[in-house]
């Protein structure tokens, strides 16, 4: 009879931290963790004993001292005499709004453009080639200084608008004027209008909602509902009797019939640009940086996109388009109900990457002097205030929570586009 | 990416403050160059010609410290700067003066933690304007885009100017001098805004500069100097020494002309200190004998430097109205060798 007994308990030996793979990694770790930690007090420590050996102190008081500058593109009001903290506040808007503007464009270009890639016309697919291979392989940086170049150089100044011999007149019935400082568009109006509510009175994160703004959106969003609800019923009834009513007018009334009544009821006209003095005042005004950084970052960001989406198009077997065409689908339907849904279980998690790249990448904003938060907290606050490390440290913070709310967003939005096992 | 970035600045504002700790004078020796932070291009005061040689009014100040120091006008490291990135590079070590036209501030002195070591033009803020704009004062500029170098004293003087007077303008702000002059003459502003001397080297870089004219208004006092950092005193003394010698050069009329024979010995005593036949003024800036006499040889005095650069004779025309020696009626006025 044999015994079977226990392995001798080995005492614990210090070398077996490095030799015996139960405790090998724990102990890389470790180390790693002590190393990286020693770096990191090294660093903090230098910079503290340097910040004080040049006299400096961390100090975040200078964000409420007047600004004293002027920043020309302003989603709120402000004037030199507001805040650091107000200007920086002004830039974030300004970023956000290229970063949507921009997201937004450079999807649907590249949605078109990696679809259109894959297309059996020779022309288009070469020319969606070589679109791709432009935009993706010269630096952004030249793209945005190229863009404005090309707007200041080539579109007439507002001067040239003027007098009897004018040698360049506005378009669309004189309702846009393209200029080298940028385009001019009508701009809406309400002659009846609701007002603003204001929020945080007079602070510097004051800032006013239109209640026309509001009441529209409410009223769209209600018509939408109801345009929804009336194809939902449609389709019931198509599964209950084969038969689909015809319902688009009724869809398109619900959304379009009290949208009209509102913006009648509220006084809506448009409100056009008009030469006066040195430029063109009313309308609104999209500024030659605001133009140059839109489109130069969209067109970049689309290039990419285009290959990601064209990616995504491929990967989906070829029988699956076989397998609908046989159904009878015709070709967009082939492409919009059955390979796109299922490609983009493959192309949003890289798209997600692209959306970060082009909010990053529209730090770039400075070459046109375009005030994003870069040229404002990170500019010209930072070299008048000499607060470099508060304005950089900051600065950093903010692209960081901007960049994981947008991951968040589009992660959520994955959820909810990927593969659903049952 | 966002972790390289932050450990970057980190290391960075490190490193570079570790730099910038006393002894820039030895480390300029060691070095055997002088780092000096200049414009990225203005004609007249700092701007390569053909031939990438830099030159001009603020150019000649660094020369004149390169001779001095290291006994060689040409041993210098010519480092461009924009008006933004001009404090971080002499805060951070890179270079060890800046010589591009700077304004002496409140704040820039005291608060940015720099020593300006004098003043080598007397300036203020003005307007150019196309002439065919019919524009004949800045009070009329409401509602115009007006062209600025972010960065600078005169983005937030102009702020001000249309504050006070109530009238509007669209700010176009702008990183150099190059860019603004490219946006100016296609018209996308209708007004150029800077030091007016800046305005008149601008100017004479024009095609037609007749077509511009630069308006009456002065709306500003823009002291402009050589700087260092603040806390090395030494170094501080070495150029605004430096810099009075060229003055004071001026005054008593020194010239590269004459300075050989004059250094032979005079009997005015207080050339003889500066040019080091008599006296140990050298030694004391931790210099020898002669810092001063090379100083001047490099370029000339105050006068002939500004007469070759920026004079009435060049294209940027620039008279010397308050910045003509104190015995003629101007500011310009040394603190005496002694
Ligand atoms: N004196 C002002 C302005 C200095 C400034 O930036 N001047 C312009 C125009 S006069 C310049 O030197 N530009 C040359 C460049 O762009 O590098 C200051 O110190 O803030």
């Amino acid at each position: 009879m044999t015994t079977i007994t226990d392995p001798p308990k080995q005492q614990f030996r210090l070398s077996m931290l490095i030799y015996d793979t139960r405790y090998r990694s724990a102990t890389i770790q470790v180390v790693a963790l002590i190393a990286f930690m020693l770096l990191a007090a090294w660093l903090i420590d230098n910079t503290a004993r340097n910040m004080m050996l040049l006299g400096k102190t961390i100090n975040f008081g200078f964000f409420g001292e007047p600004a004293s500058y002027d920043i020309n593109q302003r989603l709120l009001d402000y004037t030199s005499r507001d805040t650091h903290l107000r200007a920086a506040l002004i830039g974030l808007l300004n970023t956000l709004v290229v970063a949507i503007l921009g997201c937004a464009t450079a999807t649907a270009v590249g949605v078109l453009v990696g679809v259109l890639r894959l297309s059996h016309n020779w022309l288009i697919a070469r020319l969606m080639t070589i679109y791709v291979e432009m935009f993706r392989n010269v630096p952004v940086l030249l793209w945005i200084v190229f863009i404005m170049a090309i707007m200041i150089e080539t579109l007439p100044a507002p001067s040239a608008f003027r007098g009897d011999n004018a040698t360049a007149s506005m378009l669309l019935g004189d309702t846009v004027a393209l200029t080298n400082r940028g385009i001019y568009i009508p701009e809406a109006l309400f002659s009846r209008s609701l007002g603003d509510i204001h929020f945080f009175g007079a602070s510097s994160l004051r800032f006013d909602v239109s209640l026309d703004l509001i009441a529209f959106l409410i009223v769209l969003g209600a018509g939408l509902w109801a345009s929804h609800r009336i194809k939902r019923r449609a389709d019931r009834m198509q599964e209950e009797t084969g038969n689909r009513p015809t319902t688009w007018y009724l869809r398109v009334g619900v959304v379009l019939v009290p949208v009209v009544i509102l913006l009648v009821a509220l006084g809506f006209h448009l409100g056009y640009p008009e030469l006066k003095g040195f430029n063109f005042s009313g309308g609104t005004h999209l500024r030659n940086s605001l133009i140059a950084l839109w489109l130069a970052l969209s067109l970049y960001t689309a290039a990419f996109i285009a290959e990601i989406v064209r990616a995504g198009i491929l990967a989906i077997s070829n029988g699956q388009t076989e397998a609908a065409a046989a159904l009878g689908l015709r070709p967009g339907r082939v492409m919009r109900l059955v390979i796109l849904p299922q490609a983009l279980r493959v192309i949003v998690p890289p798209l997600i990457s692209q959306y970060l790249n082009l909010t990053k990448n529209s730090s770039l904003a400075i070459a046109v002097g375009y005030m994003d938060i870069t040229g404002t907290l990170g500019g010209i606050t930072m070299n008048q205030t000499g607060k470099e490390l508060e304005c950089v440290l900051l600065l950093m913070l903010i692209y960081l929570i901007i960049s994981l709310s947008i991951s968040g967003v589009m992660n959520w939005y994955n959820e909810s586009v990927k593969l659903k096992e049952r | 990416m966002k972790k390289t970035v932050f450990w970057g600045v980190l290391t960075v504002a490190g490193l570079a403050a570790g730099a910038a700790a006393a002894g820039t004078m030895d480390d300029v020796k060691a070095r055997g160059k002088l780092n000096c932070g200049v414009s990225t291009g203005l004609v007249g005061f700092s701007a390569p010609d053909a031939n990438g040689e830099w030159g001009g009014f603020d150019v000649a100040v660094c020369r004149a410290v390169a001779a001095a120091v290291l006994g060689d006008p040409s041993a210098v490291e010519f480092v461009p700067t924009t008006g933004k990135t001009r404090f971080t590079a002499l805060a951070s070590g890179e270079i060890d003066v800046l010589a591009r036209n700077t304004t002496w501030t409140f704040s820039r002195d005291v608060d940015l933690k720099f020593e300006f070591v004098g003043v080598n033009y007397y300036d203020g803020q003005g307007f150019m304007v196309p002439k065919s704009l019919g524009v004949s004062s800045a009070k009329e500029l409401d509602g115009a885009t007006v062209c600025i170098q972010t960065g600078t004293t005169t983005e937030l003087n102009l702020a001000d100017f249309f504050r006070a007077n109530n009238i509007s303008y669209e700010p176009v702000p702008i990183e150099t001098n190059a860019e603004a002059q490219q946006q100016y003459l296609a018209g996308a502003c209708d007004v150029y805004t800077t030091d007016a001397s800046g305005l008149a080297a601008t100017r004479a870089t024009f095609e037609n500069p007749g077509d511009h004219v630069i308006l009456p208004e002065i709306i500003s006092k823009e002291p402009l100097g050589p700087l260092v950092r603040h806390g090395d005193s030494e170094w501080g003394d070495v150029v605004r020494w430096t810099l009075n010698a060229l003055i004071a050069a001026e005054e008593y009329g020194i010239t590269s002309a004459n300075i050989e024979e004059l250094s032979k010995g005079t009997n005015n005593p207080e050339i003889n200190r500066m040019l080091g036949t008599e006296g140990t003024l050298g030694e004391m800036l931790g210099l020898d004998k002669e810092w001063a006499k090379r100083a001047i040889s490099a370029g000339g005095n105050y006068g002939e430097i500004f007469a070759k650069t920026i004079g009435e004779n060049t294209p940027v025309g620039l008279a010397r109205g308050l910045n003509a020696q104190w015995t003629d009626g101007g500011l310009m006025y040394s603190p005496p060798f002694r």
